[in-house]
């Protein structure tokens, strides 16, 4: 049990903006995981990702990780941004962009 | 389940406006399925608060729903104010075939 939350710990902290979705960026398998990779898509820099879907130990265990219950989840920096929602009404007034610019520069 | 969703919002929240619609017919589930909702809430407790703090909110009020059969919750969290200069919430996405019902 432990280990998992390690391993989703890992994934947090070595990628500066990080999504757990289902499916991957190329196929998302939700409409929420899709939308939400779309706006990081979008903000133009490179980012990791994991698919939730296809590791059942992660699926189950990422709600406790950040104390939130739903996928997608995005965080940048290692903090959790949000989960859809708050990540597509971040990337339309402009402040998505502006964190993922400064988590990743050049 | 929708009606047990309002009544706890509505006691935990005072609403100058709420929606909770079953969006779960969108959705890879049986047909009166309880699963997949949109909240639409709208109150003056969410002033001076951050989105996540405003959602960290509604999923601890909505703790025991989300754990026995709630799979999807769009959230859209605003006060008054907010509300007024919005007009209003936006189109949840359809569904792209991931299993509805378990995962």
């Amino acid at each position: 049990m432990a280990d998992v939350l390690q391993r989703i710990d890992e994934q947090v902290k070595n990628n500066a903006v990080m999504i757990f979705m289902k499916g991957t960026p190329q196929f998302p398998q939700c409409g929420f995981s899709g939308r939400t990779v779309d706006a990081l898509k979008q903000c133009g820099k490179e980012f990791g990702y994991c698919n939730v879907l296809a590791d059942q130990e992660i699926f189950q265990n990422l709600p406790r990780y950040a104390d939130w219950p739903t996928f997608p989840q995005v965080y940048i920096k290692g903090e959790l941004v949000g989960g859809c929602d708050i990540t597509l009404e971040m990337f339309q007034n402009g402040d998505l962009k502006k964190m993922i610019d400064e988590a990743v520069p050049g | 389940m929708q009606d047990q969703i309002s009544q706890k919002l509505t006691a935990a929240f005072a609403p100058e406006h709420l929606e909770v619609i079953n969006e779960s017919h969108m959705h890879n589930v049986p047909a009166g399925s309880e699963s997949h909702f949109k909240v639409v809430l709208v109150s003056d407790s969410f002033k001076g608060k951050m989105l996540i703090a405003r959602h960290r909110l509604v999923n601890a009020t909505l703790a025991d729903e989300l754990k026995n059969g709630i799979h999807a919750l769009a959230l859209h969290t605003m006060t008054t104010e907010e509300w007024f200069a919005k007009g209003n919430a936006p189109e949840s996405p359809p569904c792209m075939g991931g299993d509805g019902t378990n995962t």
